[in-house]
């Protein structure tokens, strides 16, 4: 279209949307499409290197309602970590991004996910976090908070599954934190990732407004802008309306938001580095003791190889290689028939 | 007294595993092939590291039958746990060889058996110095022992140990220091025997191989073009995935660089997910494991078969449900993997039965895979996938890869020229399969989106009445469209014989043994040798052509004969199971008693109903 702003290339925005979202309206993860579109599209990734893989659960749906030019697998529940590694290995040159949801990482599929980002396969990988199950209305997941409240009055009473912590404990080399309605942090936080090889975990809060957003969730609207403590320079866009901060590095600014709650901000001051792993678990755990939420980059660790250097692959991928490569020549089974032979 | 046969005997070793008599046995038997007698192997171990019970049983036969001898002729008696029972497992007139380093306990005799002491124990005391060797050495007594007493000579034993252990001449010297111990020492002892002789065979075995199914599978897969593993360890598979990490650095490198992926996964999970990913990116992607295995994998299988992804599945079966016998050998998981998953699903399954089969059919697995985009099972068992099997060496046909339907970006520009549209689940050709693309085809309209959830042909979400059943039913065209592709069966038939004989797998080597010795006993039988599911016309043609069809299979629930029977209900009635389960390789002998039981019942016409509710229920 004449005038539109185009990439590097040679694509517009419009190039990197797809299908329409079923999602609630006003749900945090169309929020988080939007900000994988804007990612891919400042980043000019041509979509037909991407893919795209999820498991089940509403974040599973959202693959489907950006970059409609890529491929996409929406797998089995849980499975996506395994699926990504399979894809990953066979064709290593193709830039994958996964989405799962906290039920489909943190609790079915929490083995496979803690084995994939040991092995740092190069993978974008975002949590779509609400701490409960929406698509089957409403029970609890891994990351609901204890003593966070259920519809219907139920309490949770046993401990939160922190992916970030998790993910650098196991090796995670980009660990990052977000929110849903907070493009302006999140979008580089996922041009950051797709630069990055190898396994990027983004574990973006991302409120349910069915099933989880009353008060006495800690992953409701109202709690999780109240309670935000980014780590990063950010500005806090609620869906509805823009709000504008600016303030100095290595300070704080409260923000009173619409809905009367406040955030506070934290903009990452230059003592905090990213590349240690133990200051990020240490900043991660000051921050749960004051119940606020950290985010920005957490863990970044540019050092370690990725999956596919570690097997060696050359650089035509495995699913590219024809039968003059990956046939052995008939003398060789001459040769290992020979060794049978003794 | 009996006149000694030539060439034709059967011995079983009876050990703790654990003491290194794996080592002992394969170079008895590989001495027994060198001198060109047709031999076979099976491998009776516990699941188990060390301490428990192993058989070990060698059968040389110069006629050339490879199934396990229902008698034994000569039992090495090294295992004190099992020798109250071992003693009984020798036939009358047989021989029982004992380490008599102590006097035998008056519980391990009984007559009618031929006792023949070697001092194991103290002659490995005199001759290996290092103590922690000593169990282990003890082993190459009987080795020894066995040789003088049938007539294996030291020279062909040393050839053998240097085949084993070429680089390292130590080792060579010591095992020989035992073996000669024993030779001379049954030998001083003046024993003879007059059961049987082994005597050499001028290229008996010539061109013949020794090699395990597991191995011959994974040659057979990088044969294939596998560029994909990932595989969970589990009896008796990993040996399978283990020959792949040797094989696939020695053959397939290219510039320094891996042509090729092994990741040990977490679970089967896992395993059967990367598979399915990497398949979905158009790689060649395999996993193995075993009925367990088969079990977690369930979910990821229906994904597969619904959302059309090609992957290789190879089953090692063993003794279930459960965790049941994880080191014997059943065919029990025959209904798990072809109707895998939940809702409405058929797999297609590939039986190969020796080593060339093996070989042939993991290699071929792989184009099945993608000309169907559906997993495919290549299913064996512990007997053909771990027991040494004597074999003609493993051939390449040479042929192309085939791919499938699979659209490149220029195909996809060609069509577009057409005024054609590329849809993913639209049966185009009308035989089931649709076209397919693969992520990184640069042609903007290669895209589409996987889901195992509803969809259309045109890989849209859809809970469409219409849609679903469609697609449904074009995934039923496409798997009986698969019938006229897959190997066919092999058929023996002979003019005039109306009873028939199917089997598949390793029940192969015991029926061709057991149809012999029907014959001499007056009954001829056809055959069929099941290579694949889903069943093809060949199967029908051969049930029609026949009065009676013995279905021999390994599992308690005739589990293949409820597939015919589901195929073909009005060709029901003719099936008569032969249902081998106790866990162990089939004997030929239990092979024809089951059949002549039933032909004897048949004739007076006595408990025919009984017989058929006790053999082919299902």
């Amino acid at each position: 279209m004449a005038g539109e702003k185009t990439n590097r290339v040679n694509l517009t925005e419009k190039d990197y949307e797809g299908g329409v979202s079923t999602m609630c309206r006003g749900c945090g993860h169309d929020a988080i499409s939007a900000s994988v579109m804007r990612a891919f599209f400042e980043s000019s990734i041509d979509p037909r290197k991407v893919i795209k893989l999820s498991g089940i659960g509403c974040s599973s749906k959202t693959p489907a309602y950006f970059l409609g030019q890529s491929f996409g697998f929406n797998g089995v529940h849980g499975r996506m970590s395994a699926l990504a590694t399979g894809a990953n290995i066979a064709n290593h040159s193709l830039i994958p991004i996964g989405v799962s949801g906290d039920g489909d990482t943190a609790a079915i599929g929490l083995g496979n996910f803690c084995h994939m980002v040991r092995r740092n396969i190069n993978l974008t990988y975002i949590i779509e976090n609400n701490g409960v199950y929406g698509l089957t209305k409403g029970q609890f997941s891994a990351t609901a908070d204890k003593g966070s409240v259920m519809k219907g009055g139920k309490i949770n009473d046993i401990p939160a599954i922190d992916i970030c912590e998790l993910a650098i404990i196991l090796g995670a080399t980009y660990v990052a934190r977000s929110f849903s309605g907070d493009r302006k942090q999140l979008a580089p936080l996922i041009q950051g990732s797709l630069a990055h090889k190898g396994t990027a975990i983004l574990d973006v809060i991302s409120p349910c407004v069915t099933f989880n957003n009353h008060e006495g969730s800690t992953k409701s609207l109202k709690y999780v802008k109240g309670h935000l403590d980014p780590i990063h320079d950010i500005d806090f866009i609620p869906s509805y309306e823009n709000i504008e901060v600016d303030y100095d590095k290595g300070t704080d600014q409260a923000v009173k938001l619409h809905d009367g709650s406040r955030i506070i901000l934290h903009k990452l001051s230059d003592n905090y580095d990213p590349t240690s792993r133990m200051q990020a678990l240490q900043t991660i755990h000051a921050a749960v003791a004051e119940g606020k939420f950290l985010t920005g980059l957490i863990y970044y660790d540019p050092n370690r190889l990725e999956f596919a250097e570690e097997l060696n692959l050359g650089e035509t991928p495995l699913a590219e290689l024809g039968q003059d490569v990956l046939q052995p020549p008939a003398e060789l089974l001459d040769k290992i028939n020979a060794d049978f032979m003794k | 007294m009996e006149t000694p046969t030539v060439n034709d005997l059967s011995i079983s070793i009876a050990t703790e595993n654990g003491t290194g008599s794996a080592s002992a046995n394969n170079i008895l038997f590989k001495a027994i092939f060198k001198m060109g007698i047709p031999c076979s192997s099976k491998n009776m171990f516990p699941s188990n590291i060390q301490g428990l019970p192993t058989w070990y049983q060698i059968r040389a036969n110069a006629a050339g039958y490879m199934a396990r001898k229902d008698t034994i002729d000569v039992i090495v008696m090294f295992n004190d746990a099992t020798a109250a029972k071992d003693i009984y497992r020798v036939r009358d007139g047989g021989i029982i060889l004992y380490d008599d380093s102590t006097p035998l306990a008056a519980n391990l005799k009984r007559d009618g058996v031929q006792y023949m002491g070697v001092p194991a124990d103290n002659l490995v005391q005199k001759l290996v110095p290092a103590s922690p060797l000593r169990t282990k050495q003890r082993n190459m007594v009987y080795v020894g022992a066995l040789a003088y007493l049938f007539g294996i000579d030291m020279e062909t034993i040393k050839a053998v140990l240097e085949d084993t252990f070429g680089k390292k001449p130590a080792v060579i010297e010591s095992n020989l220091a035992c073996i000669q111990a024993g030779f001379d020492t049954v030998k001083e002892k003046g024993y003879t025997q007059n059961i049987g002789r082994l005597v050499p065979i001028p290229n008996g075995n010539k061109g013949k191989i020794i090699t395990e199914g597991n191995t011959a599978c994974a040659l057979g897969a990088i044969y294939g073009g596998v560029s994909v593993v990932s595989w969970y360890p589990i009896t008796p598979s990993s040996s399978l995935a283990e020959a792949l990490e040797y094989y696939l650095p020695r053959l397939r490198r290219k510039d320094g660089k891996a042509t090729y992926a092994i990741v040990q996964a977490e679970d089967e999970i896992a395993a059967a997910g990367m598979v399915t990913g990497a398949g979905w990116a158009g790689a060649r992607a395999m996993t193995s494991t075993s009925g367990p295995g088969v079990s977690l994998m369930n979910e990821m299988l229906g994904l597969a078969y619904f959302t059309e992804i090609p992957g290789v599945f190879f089953i090692i079966q063993r003794g279930g449900p459960s965790t049941g016998l994880p080191t014997r050998t059943q065919q029990a998981d025959i209904l798990l993997m072809y109707y895998a998953s939940h809702g409405d699903t058929r797999h297609i399954i590939l039986f190969p039965h020796d080593m060339r089969s093996c070989f042939d059919l993991a290699r071929r697995s792989f184009d099945f895979a993608e000309r169907f985009q559906t997993p495919v099972f290549v299913a064996i068992d512990l007997d053909l996938g771990m027991n040494l099997w004597s074999s003609e060496p493993l051939k390449l046909e040479k042929e192309p890869f085939d791919r499938g339907k699979l659209l490149s970006a220029e195909q996809l520009e060609q069509l577009e020229k057409q005024g054609k549209k590329f849809r993913r689940y639209f049966d185009a050709d009308g035989d089931g399969i649709p076209y397919r693309t693969i992520p990184g085809n640069p042609n903007r309209k290669a895209a589409y989106f996987t889901r195992g959830s509803g969809h259309d042909s045109d890989a849209r979400y859809s809970e469409d009445e219409k849609d679903y059943k469609e697609t449904l039913d074009r995934l039923r065209r496409k798997f009986d469209t698969a019938r006229e592709h897959v190997p066919k069966p092999i058929i023996e038939t002979n003019e005039g014989v109306k009873t028939g004989v199917i089997c598949f797998g390793s029940s192969y080597e015991p029926v061709r043994e057991a149809r012999d010795r029907l014959r001499a006993s007056g009954l001829k039988t056809d055959h069929l040798l099941l290579r694949a599911l889903p069943l093809t016309e060949e199967s029908k043609g051969f049930l029609t052509a026949h009065d009676v069809v013995y279905l021999v299979e390994q599992n308690r629930d005739a589990q293949m004969a409820s597939i015919f029977k589901e195929e073909w209900p009005d060709l029901a009635a003719k099936i008569v199971s032969v249902l081998i389960y106790d866990g162990l390789p089939v004997t030929t002998l239990e092979v024809v008693r089951q059949i002549t039981q039933h032909q004897a019942k048949a004739r007076t016409g006595e408990g025919k109903w009984q017989e058929r509710r006790l053999t082919a229920s299902i």
